[in-house]
């Protein structure tokens, strides 16, 4: 039997999309009154909610408060029903732990921590279901947390994943897509600056194509932004209609 | 992007695991046929035409595009692929299911897509918002596709019509599938069956021949008699092969004999790995090369694999009873002591049928249009197929498929694919055996001469970037005459302080050659190119071969040179690689080298380059021949062809001359110092070439024959045996060291190319060297441009590319390459034997002295040094007396009546050419001296005369 055919000769890909096109996303800020900032966001099959609580206080040891800026402190969690496989993962399991750092890598760039010293600010992100790109969703979802919490930033931080296929990148891949092995790579861009945030790779990729892949992310990554800059648009009308009324 | 376009979700779910998958619909995906207001500008590469006319179909007089089904795709791809049919839309539907059911046939329909003349559209319905269909309840996944197709046909001659309202254009969906063109004709599809649509072709008839006959399945029950068993469904097969039940192996059937097989089962297992199968019924309809499952019988029931020559000639189809009187015939031989493991097909699971060449054995009865196919391979079985041209295919070597077998048919059914030419025409001829090789010679495509650089071409400045200049130096070549794809030059001159300077060049093909594109693809496919006796097959177009790689003097060529200082004892002192652009001063055969170096006249700076070159040559060659190096030999033979009638008129066996030998020397070192650059810089994508030493029993022959001469030959490392092989000189028969020697190159094994991160041998038994590549044929052999790309990159010439280092893609392209090889080297094998016999067709009947090779229990193996030439001589003929024969294997030698044959005997034998078999003639030897009384034949008898009655009653009676 052949395998999987994940780039047909017109150029669609298993699900239909070309190669540099998105998911469909939707996304929700502020679903939970309780927090700082909340939001929920829906790429494709992957579906992710952030939360965020601060700048506050540092809990705990004193002696972890940074004396020029903000601690940024971030974890992340999966639902038991959030893949294919039902299987329980402790809490704090080495994925979680990688993904937690990568996320507090990309925020620590991203938030302008020096406008709160000897402050704590965390992020939880927990995905509810996993079908490719969950950093990306995880990224995306705490950025309109974040500004959901009125927490200064740089910029946004907009993530995408893409990855290579018959000498074509392949932006935004789903779980089938990741799944068949080939190379792929993880992106989060400030669109505005075009700076790079956190950059990661999986599996051998040649240097010649680095840059197509790359290239292919960060469009993604841009495309990513038009949406969730138009959330944050639509999320500020309604809610100074609410604050007019 | 999301926005500009209307997405709508379909999730799949279901099964135990969870799987949910998107769906995404577009709207933005073109019908592709041209003008088409609707999708405007959505088309992409080879389209419809806007209104196809012909061919003229008497049932849709209307302009039309055809719309198949899978099976149609699967089954009539022959159809498709004529040049008559064009406008053809495959859907996304159809195309993923033959990709998920045959290999071949979904990269056959890829090639016809990609071929702009042919007008395929592939419509990518699966994701098109008007066309996606979901599976309903209760409806399986075939029924669904069906559903799909014809949704799809539906929506077509809805959107064509929008187009322009009158004398619209129609879309025709072609299935055989009876009920699904009815319901196909309820939805108001127009709708034909392959067969109907190409019957009412008018204008081309010789399409209804390429039909693939297929019988529906209800047929077979009516037609009553049933031959074979039925073939289990796959799903019972897997369930039989894991519990142990079937075994599972490739059906291999014999040369020989047509009721006989053997299945070599796949696995590690160390019992039962060759199952034989004898007998129509248990070979059950299997072919060669299939992948079957067997069922072991019992072990009474165990056979020998018979020693019986059996082949299938009856005319009639209906001789089943003298059938079951033949497999009486097999199993009455077997001897206790000999039985194999025997089994039966039970069912196949894979099929590995190709078009095969042959001839049509023509229907006795008149007007039939039922005729029997005979393959050339003789393991291939009959095929029957439906023609109306059996006359004009008579004597004419053809192509047939096979479409199926049925249990009723003791024939398996085909159709017609191409008529190749005349049967002993030279041109027939080479195509068939190019064909029956899988040497791909079909001329280049456009794709691939696209990325041909343009005429007129020279070296510009960008060229010469990363390169020496080295047209100053005074460079030559030298190869057989008539050589015009020179891809290797060589300089020699002394040096200021003392020592010499020594340069290889070789053609740089891998500048013109890119990684990847189209031309690299198919040079790769190649692998090589391959010399038949008066053609040559090019590996890369002529304009690289011939012109632009080609090292000819007088002309500014870019080349990749490796450069050693030397000293006057052929000391490598440094080795340096250089990318360059070099201006032979002289294109010269081995003749005109070697007399430049033997005349003293000529003091001219060529000649002294290649008297530095062929004295360091010398000495290489010694040196390397004392670590055990070996010179072995094989007759070569090569034509000489008439200019007119391009027939051959004489053989005449290669002659060696020191400059043949001092050019090779230098090739061998430049490889081996290439190979060792190579591996040093990419350990483990290295592509290296290794010759691996053949085990002790392969020598067993080779010292047996020796010592029946008084000669010892030791075969315990290369050094003793090239040692042991100079010394076996016999003042009295000097032709036996060369014999020796063509006996020890047929205990060798085979070179082959391989990654270096793949294997820990790298050793070149032959040539006694711890590393070998090859570098110096880039023109000719796609492992010279690997091996010069990777070489570039070493030397930061060029940069690299993914799959250059990629080891398991090193490892597959080093398969594909020896495979070529070895075919390349059948083929040539194939066509030396049919130049051969075109020669004795016109020289008649000769007598030549020749030296026994071999001695089998019926025969003996000769070789004639005239010709190069080797032959079997058989001592028992059907219809004569039997002779006396005793076979001793350990001397080895073989008495007939009175006279004892040795190896290296001197005989004396008649050649002639056989043609009593039409499509396999042969070259048939038989002995005149010593004379033997009843088996020998008197030097004059006109002995056709005498035979020609006896071959025909032969004939008769197989
Ligand atoms: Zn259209």
């Amino acid at each position: 039997m052949a395998g999987l055919e994940l780039l047909s000769d017109q150029g669609y890909r298993v699900d239909g999309r070309r190669a540099g096109e998105l998911r469909k996303i939707q996304a929700r800020m502020g679903v939970f009154a309780q927090a700082d900032g909340s939001a929920y966001i829906e790429q494709g099959n992957t579906k992710a909610l952030a939360v965020v609580y601060g700048p506050h206080e540092i809990r705990g040891s004193r002696a972890r408060a940074l004396p020029d800026r903000a601690l940024v402190n971030c974890q992340y969690s999966s639902a038991t029903f959030s893949t294919g496989e039902r299987k329980r993962r402790p809490h704090g399991d080495r994925k979680s732990c990688e993904m937690g750092l990568q996320l507090r890598q990309t925020f620590e760039a991203a938030i302008l921590t020096q406008l709160h010293p000897r402050s704590q600010i965390d992020i939880y992100v927990q995905v509810l279901q996993a079908d490719g790109g969950t950093y990306a969703a995880c990224v995306n979802a705490a950025t309109l947390a974040v500004l959901d919490a009125g927490i200064p930033m740089r910029d946004f931080v907009c993530a995408c994943s893409a990855g290579f296929v018959d000498s074509t990148a392949l932006a935004d891949l789903s779980h089938v897509e990741e799944a068949a092995g080939g190379p792929q790579l993880a992106l989060a861009l400030l669109p505005a600056s075009g700076q790079i945030a956190l950059l990661e790779m999986d599996a051998r990729l040649h240097e010649d194509h680095l840059e197509q892949v790359l290239e292919a992310a960060a469009r993604a990554a841009r495309d990513v932004h038009a949406l969730l800059d138009r959330v944050v648009r639509q999320h500020v009308r309604e809610a100074s209609i609410l604050l007019g009324d | 992007m999301l926005k500009s376009k209307t997405f709508l979700k379909k999730t799949r779910a279901g099964g135990v695991m969870k799987i949910v998958r998107e769906h995404y619909l577009r709207d933005d995906i073109g019908c592709g046929a041209p003008g088409c207001a609707a999708c405007g500008g959505a088309h992409e590469g080879p389209v419809l035409e806007p209104q196809p006319l012909d061919p003229a179909s008497s049932l849709c007089p209307r302009p039309h595009y055809l719309l198949p089904d899978t099976n149609v795709l699967l089954h009539q791809i022959d159809v498709l692929e004529d040049p008559a049919i064009r406008n053809v839309i495959v859907l996304q539907t159809v195309l993923q299911e033959v990709r998920n059911r045959s290999a071949p046939v979904y990269k056959r329909i890829r090639d016809v897509t990609n071929n702009q003349e042919k007008h395929f559209y592939t419509f990518t319905n699966e994701h098109h918002r008007e066309t996606y269909v979901e599976q309903e309840q209760g409806e399986n996944a075939n029924d669904r596709n069906d559903r799909a197709i014809r949704v799809a046909a539906k929506w077509y001659n809805e959107h064509l019509k929008k187009m322009s309202a009158e004398n619209h254009l129609q879309v025709i969906f072609i299935t055989n599938d009876k009920k699904n063109k009815e319901k196909a004709i309820e939805e108001g599809i127009p709708a034909f069956t392959c067969e109907e649509y190409v019957k009412s072709l008018t204008a081309n008839p010789e399409l209804i021949d390429r039909l693939a006959c297929l019988s529906e399945e209800g047929n077979e029950i009516e037609s009553g008699r049933i031959i074979f068993s039925e073939h289990l469904p796959l799903s019972k097969l897997q369930q039989g092969i894991k519990s142990g039940t079937y075994l599972q192996g490739t059906f291999r059937a014999s040369r020989e004999n047509y009721l006989e097989a053997t299945v070599w089962v796949h696995g590690d297992n160390e019992e039962n790995k060759e199952i034989i199968i004898q007998g129509l019924k248990h070979l059950n309809r299997a072919v060669h090369e299939d992948i079957v499952a067997v069922e072991l019988l019992p072990k009474n029931q165990w056979a020998a694999p018979s020693s019986v020559v059996l082949h299938d000639e009856g005319q009639n189809e209906d001789d089943l009873e003298k059938e079951e009187e033949r497999e009486r015939i097999l199993k009455t031989t077997v001897s206790e002591k000999m039985l194999k493991p025997t089994g039966r097909v039970v069912g196949i699971i894979k099929r590995n049928w190709r078009p095969y060449c042959g001839m049509l054995s023509k229907s006795d009865i008149k007007e039939s249009r039922r005729h029997l196919f005979t393959p050339a391979d003789k393991r291939i079985p009959r095929i029957r197929i439906e023609t109306r041209q059996a006359s004009t295919l008579e004597g004419r070597r053809i192509i047939v498929a096979i479409d199926g077998w049925p249990r009723n048919s003791r024939y398996p059914n085909g159709h017609f694919v191409k008529n190749l030419g005349e049967v002993g025409d030279k041109e027939t001829e080479t195509e068939v055996l190019l064909l029956e090789h899988d040497v791909p010679h079909q001329p280049f495509s456009q794709a691939v001469l696209s990325f041909l650089p343009k005429m007129p071409w020279s070296i510009t400045e960008k060229d010469m970037k990363n390169r020496e200049d080295l047209r100053h130096l005074c460079v030559c070549s030298v190869d057989p005459p008539g050589c015009t794809d020179i891809d290797d030059a060589l300089h020699c001159r002394e040096l200021d302080n003392g020592n010499l300077e020594v340069g290889v060049h070789i053609a740089d093909v891998s500048h013109f050659i890119r990684p990847g594109n189209a031309l690299d693809q198919e040079s790769a496919r190649r692998g090589t190119t391959v010399y038949l006796c008066e053609k040559r097959i090019d590996m890369v177009p002529e304009l690289l071969s011939s012109n632009l790689c080609s090292l000819r003097c007088n002309v500014d060529r870019l080349a990749f040179s490796c450069i050693w200082e030397m000293n006057h004892n052929a000391e490598i002192l440094k080795v340096r690689f250089t990318k360059s652009a070099i201006n032979s001063k002289a294109s010269l055969t081995y003749a005109e080298a070697q007399m430049r170096i033997d005349s003293t006249a000529m003091n001219d700076d060529i000649t002294t380059s290649l008297r530095g070159l062929n004295k360091l040559a010398k000495i290489l060659k010694r040196r390397r021949i004392e670590k055990g190096a070996l010179t072995l030999s094989s007759p070569e033979v090569r034509f000489h062809m008439d200019s007119e009638t391009h027939d051959p008129i004489d053989l005449q066996t290669k002659e060696l001359r020191e400059t043949n030998s001092m050019v090779e020397e230098f090739m061998l070192l430049a490889n081996i110092s290439v190979a060792k650059k190579i591996h040093e810089e990419f350990s483990e994508h290295a592509l290296l070439r290794k010759h691996p030493a053949p085990p002790p029993s392969n020598y067993e022959i080779l010292v047996k024959a020796a010592k029946s001469k008084n000669l010892e030959i030791k075969t315990d490392t290369a050094k003793s045996l090239a040692d042991s092989l100079d010394r076996a000189e016999s003042p009295t028969f000097p032709y036996l060291n060369t014999l020796l020697r063509i006996l020890a190159t047929r205990c060798m094994m085979q070179a082959v190319y391989f990654c270096s991160g793949m294997d820990n041998d790298f050793h070149h038994y032959g040539l006694a060297s711890p590393i070998y590549t090859h570098f110096t044929s880039p023109i000719r052999r796609y492992a010279d441009i690997i091996v010069h790309r990777l070489l570039a990159v070493a030397v930061g010439a060029d940069c690299t590319y993914p799959e250059l280092t990629d080891k398991h893609k090193l490892a597959d392209l080093c398969k594909n390459l020896n495979f070529r090889h070895k075919m390349a080297q059948y083929a040539q094998r194939a066509s030396v034997a049919f130049h051969t016999q075109l020669f004795f067709k016109s020289k008649g009947i000769v007598s030549e002295e020749a030296y026994i090779l071999f001695v089998r229990k019926n025969a003996i193996v000769v070789l004639i040094p005239k010709y190069g030439l080797e032959g079997t001589v058989f001592f028992e003929e059907k219809d004569k007396p039997k002779p006396r024969l005793i076979y001793d294997d350990e001397i080895p030698s073989l008495k007939i009546e009175d006279t004892v044959f040795h190896i290296f005997d001197k005989v004396k034998v008649k050649i002639m050419l056989d043609s009593s078999n039409l499509q396999h003639q042969k070259i048939r030897m038989s002995l005149v001296e010593p004379q033997i009384p009843g088996i020998s034949i008197p030097v004059d008898a006109p002995n056709m005369d005498i035979k020609e009655p006896e071959r025909k009653k032969k004939k008769r009676e197989k």
